[in-house]
């Protein structure tokens, strides 16, 4: 009896990540997602630039790779173009809100029928580790080697809350993936997501929060702890709006 | 097909892309082009196509991305300062081989410039139009019937080599109103194998990325051939009593049709003044210029701005004539007068 496989959404191409990254749980969940739903078969991703730059490798789907931060952007003329297709990004927390920042709210503002998968690590990961825009008061980084000092650097941009101030979006709900309860809840939200694309409701984005246990200088255990505590306090998951 | 209409050459622009089939056009507000926007809101929905006014012209090369890489004949269009913020995308478009047309309504720059026409934008659209290993074709049609007839050849040539093609014009043309007649329908879009979506069983990916530093260099060349051919096959001139001048002109767009104004106002003074005009800029008619420009012996080059084609001219002509300069930059236009006075001094 099979009791787990991986899953179809994903090739047979391993994984670039660094041991202990939760980016590979998170491609788990897309893949498992698209699958149940059965909606692999007409699924287009965009991958970003960053540490998922290769996810265009990875999902078992067309895929197509995007300038920095330009996803939303490249996903709305693949949806415009392709309607009926299922459409999705997934995007770091440098490529989404700081370099594509206009682009994602643009694309959230016109209620575009896509689907956001955000990974909010706090930092640059695949550059070696720089101050983000989520990057958390005092966290130290490559660029913040005394911490970042918000008077200078300024505040992390939470920006589930910021694009729930919008009227466009469908769907946007924060989810953590530091234990297996708040893991198979994130697999939920990711599904929902698309499941609200399939419908035709508009716009959806999922923020899970991640670890990069190599450019924090921390274990993996240690990682996921950071994630339960000092992370999900800034960055409190919920469902932020839900049409 | 034969009826006549009155038109800008932006609403040309934009009709003839509705004629091609183009149903997806990106596009952001910018003097002088933003006819082409304000037509192509209004068409669009008649055709069952999309308009989208994205929120930047960053944004709007990259929907125009997305949607080409699902085999859709997709443009978008600006002008200077917003063609400058398209690079990124346009370099990611040949990176993944992929086709659209775009077109620039120059302005004067650089900067916030002017919004007076102006040709200095050659450098950018011939020489540097992305970052890295890459070309572009580039069209410059001079009258609005020609601004029809080039977006039909722009979109067809960019799918059969892959790659952004882009129609150079500039305020002039973009709004001044001639009449045009709608030639016959552009070939239907090409089979597009590599589309994304496309329902095959063997999943597709596109992507400029390649790690290895062979692979990328394969890859470039494989692309570089390509574009070798379309040099060897696209370029294009029209020459105006070149045949027995002693003096050429060069110009190309909106500049050419004033050279060909001096050229008949030195000619009915009895100086054999001839014109020579690139009708593709990338690639640039180097052989037949050299041919034209060795029979008159003198070149002069007529340029809206401090001087970009002449680089072009003076590597195709090399030591077979003369190559003297005459521009007018920051939106100024030239004067037919001006350069009359020009050809007799040199004559």
């Amino acid at each position: 009896m099979i009791v787990y496989e991986k899953s179809k959404g994903l090739t047979d191409t391993p994984l670039s990540y660094c041991p202990g990254c939760t980016h590979g749980i998170i491609h788990k969940l897309l893949a498992e997602a698209l699958c149940g739903a059965n909606l692999l078969g007409r699924a287009i991703g965009v991958a970003p630039v960053g540490c998922s730059v290769f996810a265009y490798n990875f999902f078992n789907c067309d895929m197509l790779q995007a300038p920095h931060g330009r996803a939303p952007a490249v996903a709305t003329g693949i949806k415009r173009a392709k309607p009926e297709h299922i459409v999705f990004t997934y995007q770091g927390d440098g490529d989404l809100a700081a370099i594509g920042t206009a682009e994602i709210v643009h694309a959230a503002a016109r209620g575009e029928n896509i689907t956001v998968v955000f990974v909010n690590n706090t930092i640059y990961g695949m550059t070696g580790g720089q101050m983000a825009p989520t990057t958390l008061p005092g966290q130290v980084t490559q660029t913040s080697p005394y911490g970042r000092d918000v008077k200078t650097a300024g505040y992390p941009i939470r920006v589930c809350e910021m694009l729930a101030t919008l009227d466009g979006p469908a769907y946007i709900e924060r989810v953590a993936v530091d234990c297996v309860k708040n893991v198979k809840k994130a697999g939920a939200a990711i599904a929902k997501a698309l499941r609200y694309q399939a419908d035709g409701k508009g716009f959806s984005l999922v923020e899970v929060l991640s670890t990069c246990p190599t450019n924090w200088g921390l274990t993996p255990a240690e990682s996921l702890r950071r994630l339960s505590g000092e992370m999900a306090a800034y960055f409190p998951p919920g469902v932020y709006k839900e049409l | 097909m034969s009826k006549r209409y009155l038109m800008k050459g932006n609403e040309a622009v934009a009709e003839a892309a509705v004629m091609a089939g183009c149903r997806h056009f990106f596009g952001y507000p910018i003097t002088p082009q933003t006819e082409i926007n304000a037509y192509m809101s209004k068409r669009m929905p008649q055709v069952g196509g999309i308009y989208l006014q994205a929120e930047s012209e960053i944004a709007a090369i990259n929907m125009t991305l997305g949607a080409s890489a699902t085999g859709a004949r997709a443009m978008t269009s600006s002008s200077s300062p917003g063609i400058a913020l398209k690079t990124e995308g346009i370099s990611y478009m040949c990176g993944c081989d992929l086709p659209c047309v775009i077109v620039n309504i120059q302005r004067g720059g650089p900067g916030l410039g002017g919004i007076q026409p102006s040709q200095a934008d050659y450098y950018l659209a011939t020489r540097a139009p992305g970052h890295g290993d890459l070309r572009m074709l580039v069209f410059a049609p001079a009258t609005v019937q020609e601004m029809f007839d080039t977006v039909f050849t722009a979109f067809d040539a960019a799918e059969l080599y892959r790659m952004p093609a882009m129609l150079l014009a500039d305020g002039l043309l973009g709004q001044m109103m001639e009449p045009v007649t709608p030639p016959a329908l552009p070939p239907a879009p090409r089979e597009k194998l590599w589309a994304l979506g496309a329902g095959a069983p063997k999943r597709k990916t596109i992507s400029s990325l390649y790690l290895k530093p062979e692979e990328l260099e394969e890859v470039i060349r494989l692309r570089f051939a390509r574009y070798s051919e379309a040099e060897t096959r696209l370029s294009a001139c029209e020459e105006y009593l070149a045949e027995d001048a002693r003096v050429l002109l060069v110009a190309y767009g909106a500049t050419s049709r004033i050279a060909r104004a001096a050229v008949t106002a030195a000619r009915e003074k009895g100086h054999k003044a001839g014109l020579f005009r690139p009708k593709t800029l990338w690639p640039f008619p180097k052989e037949q210029l050299r041919a034209a420009a060795a029979k008159a012996g003198k070149v002069l080059v007529v340029e809206m701005s401090m001087g970009q084609m002449v680089s072009d001219v003076r590597l195709a002509v090399g030591d077979t004539a003369a190559v003297g300069f005459f521009g007018r930059t920051g939106g100024v236009v030239p004067l037919p007068e001006e350069l009359l006075e020009r050809v007799e001094a040199l004559i």
